[in-house]
């Protein structure tokens, strides 16, 4: 018999979270109970007094799956709000990525050279290598690294993205 | 029970954290807590053992088992409409209570349940009777809190007894190490958590939906009410608007597994269940209506059929108190975010004095599709003419016990089913079955929480002979607490729905499903101080009852019946609601892969 999946998209999800134990076991958990997708997910506390955080998570599915899991997560108790940015309208991607390319000569010439063209800052270095670190929309950290890859790229570190609504309203 | 002397926020003598749990279940009315003890929780024990003295204490009812404990509690949180309250011990305590939690979730039961942990500072190091109950129940739980500090114990059990007792009901477990239930808080905090954006369920549907979902009622020409769980867990007074909706709207009423009692099935507009074992006029109905407005139930499989076939020409309105159970499987055309019993309220009051439309067409293709008596059943089997259909046996125990408004618990299985089809509710809160789970023991440690909910009232547990095994061991706990429970036990020698299954869909190969090596059920009830009745053919049927009815303590009867009995009507698997199957068919055979695959 045949399995059906049907076409997806993606979608950036921000969700403001009590900062208790276990908040983070529930949302991942939740997405692996009924087949949900994690493209990418962050989470940092984010009020005074530490007990907020709000965790971004790039998800895909086809639109009424991804209306399932804004609702299912809306349901469980820790949770205060959940804002899906890409229908919210306009609004920024940011991903920091840390980036360790050797080389000599000039390969290591080149590498610096599109660093500076991508606004990539080393911030370590050796006579033979570099970390640069990247801060974009995931697709520009995505060029970067391919280019880097001719250039003796060794590891990849990328935090996963965060996003914002643009323009004066908050989430 | 909530006027204790000593309330969390004034007390001040210093109590330990056992203590603290003990004086907030008081504070929470609760009259029952079904447990068992073991080693992490022992204080709470010994605080039980202090209280059952006191003014306004707690009654602690004894099981066999903790799933028993789960099911009981779920009994009585059905039967009563007040949250039902377990206590189990940690490791084994609390994985066996699972399935009861699991069920309780699928189901939308509320439950507070307590488990025991080993000392904090062991957590991690897999100590003895070391589970990881957190981890295990969070995604079967409406929520779940593992209490660090004894200074939070009496905000958590009152943020616990809160959520699982509003929005969409559900079981909330507290898990309490035991070095918490000994120490003694110098303070009680309030939960740093708590705020307003923490936990508010919308409870009231918005204006304009309202105005609209009663244009398009009262403008339908085949409007169709189907209703759920979600009203009776609203409360009564959701079954009562529900009745007045109907009868100033006119439409009629189908409900599913765990609706039914919330619409009166005497009444002339009540249509049955629906679903796989539903009536055909009730899925008829759904197939061919042109509104139909779905209060508080949820679009299961079992219901829907094949989905693509599934009420293909009405506008759908669904009303529900959980937002992610709109859309989730059915597409509507309106979906209602609130309280069934308060959006009920709102529906009758925007209705006003409007004329409801003449639905005589209507009705009268319903009736046609009644004509078909899909309930008819033969009255003889074929291999064994002498035996007693199971279908007859439910009817003759509806008959004779109807009038005493008897509260019935099942198990799972055909008798489930018939259960569900031929014996009649008129009110909610009678009906106590395992709906979304399909928790076979549910039905006699249920029965034992119902009946301590309602002494005075009559409680069955229809049972299977497979079934009842599975929780057996609470015979005990009925004796002990001479509880006068009934279990009826349509006893057919196999795993009954399993049999039919495999009739139906692997060409009669009946693996594994006789059961074998049974018990004497009579022998047995009597091991355990029970009365024990056994009936052979049709003439002991009214007298057995009657008998079983007589008897002023529990008694367990082993009803034979006819073993090749189906559970008809039925939908197979992957079919549409219009493709019923009924008594007279041919039913044997096989089925393709994508038929299996659907369980």
């Amino acid at each position: 018999m045949k399995i059906t999946e049907a076409a997806s998209e993606r979608h950036v999800l921000a969700v403001m979270v009590d900062n208790e134990p276990g908040i983070l076991a529930k949302i991942t958990g939740l997405f692996t109970a009924r087949g949900y997708n994690i493209d990418s997910l962050t989470v940092a506390d984010i009020s005074e007094d530490h007990a907020v955080s709000r965790i971004t998570i790039v998800t895909n599915g086809p639109p009424q799956v991804i209306d399932q899991i804004e609702a299912q997560l809306e349901r469980l108790v820790p949770v205060h709000k959940v804002t899906d940015l890409t229908t919210a309208g306009p609004h920024v991607e940011r991903e920091l990525a840390l980036i360790k390319v050797t080389g000599t000569g000039e390969k290591r010439v080149e590498a610096l050279r599109l660093a500076d063209i991508f606004r990539a800052r080393p911030v370590d270095t050796t006579t033979e290598s570099f970390i640069f670190e990247i801060t974009g929309p995931p697709d520009k950290v995505d060029s970067f690294i391919a280019l880097m890859r001719e250039l003796g790229l060794v590891e990849v570190g990328r935090t996963g993205i965060v996003g914002m609504i643009r323009g004066a309203e908050g989430a | 029970m909530s006027a204790s002397p000593h309330s969390a926020s004034t007390q001040s003598a210093p109590l330990s954290g056992a203590a603290i749990l003990v004086q907030c279940l008081v504070e929470q009315g609760v009259e029952f807590v079904f447990g068992y003890p073991g080693g992490a929780v022992l204080p709470i024990y010994d605080e039980l053992f202090g209280d059952a003295k006191g003014p306004g204490h707690i009654r602690h009812i004894l099981v066999r088992h903790e799933a028993g404990a789960i099911h009981a509690a779920e009994g009585y949180a059905r039967a009563t409409g007040k949250p039902g309250v377990a206590l189990v011990t940690s490791g084994p305590g609390a994985t066996n209570a699972i399935t009861g939690i699991a069920d309780a979730w699928m189901d939308s039961i509320p439950l507070v349940v307590i488990t025991g942990q080993v000392p904090t500072a062991l957590i991690g190091t897999d100590a003895f009777q070391e589970a990881d109950t957190i981890g295990i129940t969070r995604h079967c739980t409406k929520h779940n809190y593992l209490v660090k500090d004894p200074a939070d114990l009496a905000a958590t059990i009152k943020e616990a007894f809160l959520i699982a007792t509003t929005g969409r009901p559900g079981p909330v477990v507290i898990d309490i190490p035991k070095d918490v239930q000994i120490a003694v808080p110098s303070q009680r905090r309030a939960l740093a958590r708590a705020g307003a954006h923490r936990y508010a369920p919308q409870t009231v549907a918005p204006p304009e939906q309202i105005v609209e979902a009663v244009e398009l009622i009262a403008n339908a020409q085949a409007p169709i009410f189907y209703t759920g769980g979600g009203v009776i867990n609203s409360g009564p007074e959701a079954s009562r608007l529900l009745r007045q909706l109907q009868d100033i709207t006119g439409a009629p009423v189908t409900s599913t597994l765990m609706g039914l009692g919330a619409f009166p099935s005497q009444h002339p507009d009540w249509l049955g269940m629906l679903g796989m074992h539903g009536t055909y006029e009730a899925n008829m109905a759904m197939n061919k209506a042109d509104v139909m407005v779905c209060i508080g139930a949820r679009f299961d499989d079992r219901v829907t059929g094949r989905l693509d076939a599934f009420s293909p020409g009405s506008k759908k309105i669904h009303i529900d108190i959980d937002r992610s159970s709109i859309n989730k499987t059915v597409p509507v055309d309106m979906g209602i975010v609130g309280d069934c019993g308060t959006v009920l309220a709102q529906l009758i009051e925007a209705w006003g004095n409007r004329q409801a439309q003449d639905l005589g067409e209507w009705k009268a293709r319903i009736a046609g599709w009644r004509a078909r008596e899909c309930l008819a059943y033969p009255e003889r089997s074929a291999k064994h003419p002498g035996m007693i259909m199971p279908q007859k046996a439910v009817e003759r125990l509806y008959a004779l016990t109807h009038q005493r408004s008897p509260i019935i618990t099942t198990e799972v299985g055909q008798h489930q089913m018939w259960a569900a089809q031929y014996f009649g509710f008129e009110d909610p809160n009678k009906w106590l079955t395992s709906g979304g789970l399909g928790t076979m023991g549910y039905g006699l440690p249920a029965a034992i929480g119902a009946q301590l909910g309602h002494p005075d009232a009559l409680v069955i547990d229809i049972a299977g002979e497979a079934s009842i095994q599975m929780n057996i061991q609470e015979l005990g706990t009925a004796s002990q607490y001479r509880l006068p429970v009934k279990v009826f036990i349509l006893n057919n020698e196999y795993m009954g729905m399993v049999r039919q299954w495999q009739e139906l869909t692997y060409e009669s190969r009946y693996s594994n499903s006789y059961s074998d090596s049974l018990p004497d059920f009579v022998r047995l009830a009597e091991a355990y101080g029970w009365k024990g009745i056994r009936i052979h053919d049709e003439s002991e049927l009214d007298e057995g009852i009657a008998a079983m009815l007589a008897h002023d303590g529990p008694v367990m009867v082993d009803c034979l019946v006819a073993q090749d009995a189906n559970c008809l009507p039925m939908i197979p698997s992957g079919a549409a609601h219009t493709e019923m199957m009924l008594y007279g068919d041919t039913v044997e055979g096989t089925m393709d892969d994508e038929a299996k695959a659907l369980v």
